[in-house]
């Protein structure tokens, strides 16, 4: 709505132009946002870390994929965690309780995590001793999309409780994402979810995007995942 | 809401440039939002008047010129508009596109007294 006259919808911003003097400034809104993230990505670069940046509706399993996959690999790989939720430290609870190095950020009411949040939040990590740094974005499938954080990529959690054309939904997201991982595969049998629709809606939003489908309780597709992680670290520490 | 982080990005760059500048007030803000940016104009405006409280953009004006997505095949070179991300070539069908607007989101410009 306008806030000059109270008229919707946005387009009638047209009134008598104030007589002043014009000022050209031509700067990115989100530029603050993508210096900082910047700085993280020359942190990181520094420290050889690769930093993946899970994003997905709220309840999609992103927490649970991160237990299992720090439980598997953590004798193997050295691993901190930033979690983001707009309240409570629960879910840093939970990846603490795994023996990883976890830090809460609690955006109040923000819907996403920004480069400024990782840049204080990896404060609390000797990033030297850390190869793979995981941070779980706010449950949300719109505003993360916009928020370079500094990372290596994005990977967008979707379940199979959800709607199979969530990628044409949330565009954005899955064409920013550099992997799609397709979770709870052990509950497709009692649902109506195509999974090959699902395939087919990612890969016409973004045609580079990799697929892994897993689920955390029968195991399947897990060891795909993990490869996943070990050759995108190999590449990172070329 | 991540409408008011952007907005208040806004204030603080027509801010930092009014003072830049001598300026005793901002009358007005010229903002560039392209129809794919993530961002709903409508929210712009409705956090833009709690944003400017206070500042030298107190009472200024937010003007909002939504910029129209488009894009170039990359296989027969046509150039069509967009309404969303998911585009086909309207001559030959390909989804081998690039964008070549509507991303935007920038502060264009400003009118200062």
């Amino acid at each position: 709505m306008c806030i000059d006259c109270g008229c919707a919808p946005a387009e009638h911003h047209h009134h008598d132009a104030p007589k002043g003097k014009k000022i050209t400034i031509e700067e990115d809104l989100l530029a603050k946002n993508n210096r900082l993230a910047q700085r993280n990505r020359a942190l990181f670069q520094q420290h050889a870390l690769l930093v993946l940046n899970l994003v997905s509706s709220p309840g999609s399993g992103k927490t649970t994929i991160l237990e299992t996959t720090l439980t598997d690999l953590q004798s193997e790989l050295a691993f901190a965690v930033l979690e983001g939720d707009q309240q409570t430290s629960n879910d840093a609870d939970r990846i603490a309780a795994t023996g990883v190095p976890a830090h809460q950020i609690n955006t109040g009411a923000g819907c996403h995590l920004d480069a400024h949040m990782v840049g204080h939040g990896v404060e609390h990590f000797d990033l030297d001793a850390t190869d793979i740094l995981m941070i779980e974005n706010v449950g949300n499938l719109v505003c993360p999309a916009s928020f370079d954080l500094g990372e290596d990529a994005k990977v967008a959690v979707l379940s199979v409780t959800e709607g199979e054309d969530k990628p044409l939904k949330y565009p954005q997201m899955f064409r920013a994402s550099n992997l799609m991982l397709i979770n709870k595969m052990d509950l497709l049998p009692f649902l109506r979810f195509d999974l090959e629709k699902c395939r087919e809606y990612a890969k016409r939003v973004n045609p580079q995007i990799e697929i892994i489908e897993l689920s955390c309780y029968s195991r399947d597709g897990l060891e795909r995942w993990y490869d996943w992680l070990r050759s995108r670290l190999t590449k990172k520490k070329l | 809401m991540h409408e008011l982080g952007i907005t208040q990005s806004i204030v603080e760059i027509a801010e930092r440039t009014a003072r830049e500048q001598h300026a005793a007030k901002v009358l007005s803000v010229t903002v560039e939002v392209g129809s794919l940016s993530g961002v709903v104009p409508e929210a712009l405006d409705f956090c833009f008047e709690a944003c400017s409280n206070g500042t030298l953009l107190e009472g200024a004006q937010l003007l909002i010129e939504r910029i129209a997505a488009c894009a170039r095949c990359l296989d027969c070179g046509r150039e069509f508009p967009l309404d969303q991300l998911l585009a086909c070539c309207p001559v030959c069908d390909s989804a081998a596109c690039e964008l070549l607007a509507g991303e935007e989101l920038r502060i264009k410009e400003m009118e200062i007294d």
